[in-house]
């Protein structure tokens, strides 16, 4: 019996957060502390002729100017000194500030100015001149589409069956091209660290969501061992994947802190976040779709080509997941990358998915007005029980009962299909549906639980949490197998001197380190066991492991009322804890499934006919991602994504003009975000599923999940209401006069 | 931010003074928009005098109408009982205006002397001819999707951002500014705020050093049809593509006055006497308002991505009529 998980818990952390007392990386007190600016570029593309600090040198304050001119380089150290699997990341061709006079793109660094105060490096900054050969930047995917290239040209795409002789076959064809912009994920808490050096050991406190990505990436940019690096991050302020790959000024900071001999932080501006990491890629897709005049789909053809940086071949998975959504028999899918003089573009919440099903998702409703027939019927004409491509049956896939429950309580069968049929007044009303689709990953993880004679369990895992509970749901599993109350646990992550764990994203974290801590937590049961079962009067002689549980400190049989008390066994033993490290790893059970999470949404719309102004005045949302451990913090992801879908479907783009390569709106009061007067009725629920086969908890991927239906579900409602098809995101009114 | 002097001024003609001796002196009153142009290096005074502790916002009935203290916050502006009675037009036109937070802090000389949102105003490293004259327009071929329809130059194409002076054109608002030489002097609201021509650096026909210290409405006859309707990319926080201010006076089914203004489409408030002309005399139908939009937004001159800004425009006032008309609030 469950005590703690399926039931709501609030966060652990939330009282350390609302009174302030939660540190985030910017905001430990470091003594004797330097504050660095950084000054960015005026031009998208070409090298810094010259670069004067003399004035900003000179200003109240300041320290020093770092630029290209004077920044060290580290020598690489004999090889001897590194073991190998710290050399290992020589894949990390992140961008890394003031190697060179190059300038890949706007408002790219510089130079750091160091100074005593914030205020005065700020000031300071304005003052350091540079003057460049300035070259013409490319910066336009949509004007070099014809550039497009694979990454990996020796591996073109693979098609299923004859997609190309399908469509030329197909009855009833749709064909169309899709574009969304730029996006930023814009959390609310900038990026920033503080480095200082002990000698040739290095502390980092930095915004990320992967304390071991960032020592890994600084080990490389420094020719020193991991060992001697440590990188702490026990709370961040949203990061959506802005704080996945190592960012440049992590490096930067330590570096100006090695060169000053002080500690140093540096804290990005708003302005500086939007080329500080990296972004939502600007993408075109075109979708072509074969159907039988029955809605059964026999082609599919996705071409899709996003913007790269010139440094890095960054492709955008959009057409992974679109690919193995619907029984097609026939498919090719194919992402290509263009080379832009822009910086490299990262992981944005449900990155690659939420793109590419808004191309699919849109496309599919284009098909149902084409054959005439109910979206939500053509999603079940064409259900799945087998991954198209493997044919593997999926682990669990509750997806029709998603369609049914949310369609139900939505109203959905009192549509009328007719575009501009639905009125609320002189508003327009549009009722649009979408599928949502995410993985069920897991990756290697490890933890380390402590069960302590005092009562009390510590449980620490090298993971982040950024914001969607995971301090909570740790403590959660960790108090349920260790069976402890709540409050006796502990769970720390955030620094890399805990037990390896892979970065917070791909919304594997649960999965990944949960399984981990469970894992731990039966490791520790079974040593239990072992000690009960040196003493003479142990009921568990004959038990098997699965026969037994910890509960309320006490261990004992299932099915009787045998049980010996854990931590007077512990005291007999003289034992003050007992400790497991321990790394979960995916099962290769997996192997013979295909896994996924899914979703169904389904979205209200009103717009106004003179305007063009649209409000998304319902949303329902009904997600099948496993079981459900923390009902509270699980919706709050749910919500989240619907939030963001709409911020996706009407508001956000990140505007670059192209005859300078620069982006124009990097702030929040021109780069728009829903605020709560956009946010109307949002209702989630969850359809469960007993899946053991994808992780021992049963648990999938939904932090992404929630947002990955909504853009094209807004769209295709935009459509049903005013008969306008906007392939162009975001919906701005204009695009609707 | 560069550094700067300030100074927390005790009575008005003390603050003209200080200013006025000082060509790089600024005031500051909410400092809503004036700091955040300081961080970004736009605004570079050196000197700040702090008038928001002056005894200027008292909101007060007058023989002719109503004065409202320049440092009466936005948000006691609107909600002011006078207000909301006797000139709802001006209340709906300050709540479509930026925030909770921002109109308890704004006050109402800041809100007219507000700067542009044009976002190559906001980069220094952008040319723009307001910042930096003589460094060229950045939006004139570039990102102006929220710039000028009406009555721009080559030298910008920059629209005054502000919700509450549309509002105040439209109600014949006087503006009481106390003069470098120490008198009041009045400047109708329509005389307040430039075109760009040649000078587009200066927003408004102030003389430097000159405190607005009152905003003077007379009585009318609008209150029971007037309507503020802002069009937005957002439904709060967001700057208008479009707004406007339309207020009606009627007599049996005629039009007797009219008052039509356009907001975000131009270097100030928009007021349409062509539009106010044509629904003169005319009966309050829906024919006659789009007769009146026409006759508005005909000289309009779109720009590479403003031009749904025209038929957005057109629909707006036709809009803002029906609904000044029904007597809706905003």
């Amino acid at each position: 019996m469950a005590r703690y998980i399926g039931k709501e818990m609030s966060r652990v952390d939330g009282f350390a957060k609302v009174t302030g007392r939660a540190k985030y990386a910017a905001e430990f007190k470091v003594p004797n502390l330097a504050y660095g600016f950084i000054v960015t570029s005026t031009i998208g593309k070409g090298t810094i002729r010259s670069i004067d600090t003399a004035e900003a040198s000179r200003a109240p304050g300041v320290i020093q100017v770092l630029t290209h001119e004077n920044y060290p380089k580290p020598a690489p150290p004999a090889a001897p000194e590194l073991k190998p699997e710290e050399n290992r990341n020589v894949r990390d061709r992140s961008f890394r500030a003031l190697q060179s006079e190059q300038i890949f793109f706007n408002m790219q660094p510089i130079a750091l100015v160091l100074a005593e105060s914030f205020e005065q490096a700020r000031y300071a900054a304005r003052l350091v001149k540079a003057t460049y050969n300035e070259e013409k930047p490319m910066t336009d995917l949509e004007s070099s589409l014809d550039k497009a290239r694979l990454a990996n040209p020796s591996r073109p795409p693979r098609p299923r069956g004859n997609p190309t002789e399908a469509l030329a076959a197909a009855p009833v064809k749709v064909e169309a091209e899709y574009t969304i912009p730029i996006e930023h994920h814009n959390p609310m808490e900038p990026h920033g660290a503080i480095a200082f050096w002990e000698g040739d050991k290095l502390t980092v406190f930095d915004k990320t969501q992967g304390v071991r990505v960032v020592q890994q990436h600084l080990a490389t940019s420094f020719h020193i061992p991991q060992a001697n690096i440590q990188v702490i991050s026990p709370f961040v302020g949203g990061a959506f994947g802005s704080a996945l790959r190592p960012n440049y000024y992590p490096a930067l900071t330590a570096m100006a802190a090695r060169v000053i001999k002080r500690p140093v932080k540096v804290v990005y501006t708003r302005q500086q976040m939007f080329t500080g990491h990296g972004y939502r890629p600007h993408t075109w897709q075109k979708i072509s779709l074969g159907a039988q005049a029955d809605g059964k789909l026999t082609a599919l053809i996705h071409d899709s080509r996003n913007n790269s940086s010139n440094f890095e071949d960054y492709v955008e998975n959009t057409t992974g997941m679109p690919r193995s959504l619907y029984a097609c028999p026939n498919a090719l899918t194919s992402q290509q990358f263009v080379h832009t003089d822009l910086s490299t573009p990262a992981a944005m919440r449900a990155p690659g998915a939420v793109s590419g099903m808004f191309a699919l998702e849109c496309a599919m409703d284009e098909l149902a007005y084409a054959l005439k027939i109910d979206p939500l019927e053509l999603r079940l004409v064409n259900f799945s029980d087998v991954d198209p491509d493997s044919g593997k049956p999926y682990s669990s896939k509750a997806l029709r009962e998603c369609y049914r429950l949310g369609a139900e309580k939505f109203g959905w069968k009192n549509r009328t299909p007719e575009p501009r049929s639905m009125r609320d007044g002189r508003l327009l009303v549009g009722w649009g549906m979408a599928t949502g689709i995410w993985g069920a990953f897991q990756r290697p993880a490890s933890a380390r639980v402590a069960l302590r004679v005092d009562g009390t369990a510590h449980v620490s895992s090298a993971t982040a949490d950024i914001g969607p509970g995971t301090y909570t749901v740790m403590t959660l599993i960790a108090a349920e197998y260790l069976g402890l109350p709540a409050e006796r646990v502990k769970f720390e992550l955030g620094d890399t001197r805990f037990p390896p764990a892979p970065v917070q994203g791909g919304s594997f974290t649960t999965a990944s380190v949960g399984s981990a801590i469970y894992e731990a937590a039966q490791n520790i049961r079974g040593r239990l066991v072992e000690l009960a079962n040196k003493e003479a009067a142990s009921p568990f002689k004959t038990a098997k492991i699965e026969d037994t549980e910890l509960l309320d400190g006490r261990l004992t049989l299932r099915g009787s009322s045998q049980s010996v008390d854990i931590f007077a066994l512990m005291r007999r033993n003289n034992l003050s804890e007992l400790v497991d490290v321990h790394e979960a790893k995916p099962s290769p059970e997996r192997e013979k499934y295909a896994t996924g999470a899914h979703g169904a949404q389904f979205v209200e719309v009103k717009v106004d006919p003179a305007t063009g102004v649209v409000q998304v005045t319902r949303a329902i949302e009904v997600t099948a991602c496993g079981k459900i451990m923390n009902p509270k913090t699980s919706h709050s992801q749910e919500i989240g994504g619907v939030v963001w879908g709409i911020g996706m479907a009407l508001q956000e783009a990140t505007e670059v003009d192209h005859r300078y390569g620069r982006i124009m709106n990097p702030n929040l009061q021109h780069y728009h975000v829903p605020v709560s007067a956009d946010i109307h009725e949002i209702e989630t629920m969850f359809v469960e599923e007993d899946d053991k086969v994808v992780n021992p908890l049963g648990v999938k991927g939904m932090g992404e999940l929630g947002m990955v239906g909504i853009p094209a579900a807004i769209a295709n409602a935009v459509f049903h209401a005013t008969g306008k098809r906007i392939r162009d995101l975001p919906i701005t009114p204009d695009k609707l006069l | 931010m560069k550094s700067f002097k300030y100074s927390v001024a005790k009575e008005a003609t003390g603050a003209v003074r200080a200013v006025s001796a000082n060509p790089a002196a600024k005031f500051l009153a909410g400092g809503t928009n004036l700091v955040d142009l300081m961080k970004e290096y736009v605004e570079r005074p050196s000197e700040v005098v702090d008038v928001s502790r002056l005894n200027l916002a008292q909101i007060r009935e007058t023989s002719n109408g109503i004065s409202i203290g320049a440092l009466a916050k936005n948000s006691d502006t609107a909600n002011h009982p006078l207000v909301r009675q006797n000139y709802p037009l001006l209340s709906m036109a300050i709540l479509a205006g930026a925030s909770a937070q921002l109109r308890n802090m704004a006050t109402n000389g800041g809100n007219l002397m507000q700067r542009t949102r044009c976002q190559y105003f906001y980069d220094t490293a952008m040319p723009c001819n307001k910042r930096e004259p003589g460094s060229g327009c950045g939006a004139l071929e570039g990102l102006n999707r929220i710039h000028a329809i009406l009555g721009y130059s080559e030298n910008c194409v920059a629209t005054y951002p502000g919700d509450m002076a549309n509002a105040l054109y439209a109600l014949d608002a006087i503006i009481r500014v106390r003069g470098t030489n120490g008198q009041d002097r009045t400047i109708a609201v329509q005389d307040f705020h430039r075109l760009p021509g040649d000078m587009p650096q200066k927003d408004n026909n102030l003389a430097h050093g000159e405190l607005i210290v009152a905003i003077e409405i007379p009585r009318n006859n609008f209150a029971a049809k007037s309507y503020y309707l802002k069009v937005r990319d957002r439904a709060s926080y967001a700057f208008a593509l479009v707004s406007v201010a339309a207020a009606l006076e009627t007599r049996g089914d005629a039009i007797e006055r009219a008052r039509v203004v356009l907001g975000s489409v131009a270097h100030k408030p928009w007021r349409s006497t062509e539009a106010e002309r044509v629904l003169v005399g005319k009966p309050a139908t829906v024919a006659t308002f789009e007769a009146a939009a026409e006759a508005a937004l005909k000289d309009a001159k779109p720009l590479e991505h403003n031009g749904y800004k025209v038929e957005l425009g057109k629909r707006s006032i036709v809009l803002a009529l029906q609904r000044a008309m029904s007597g809706e609030v905003a």
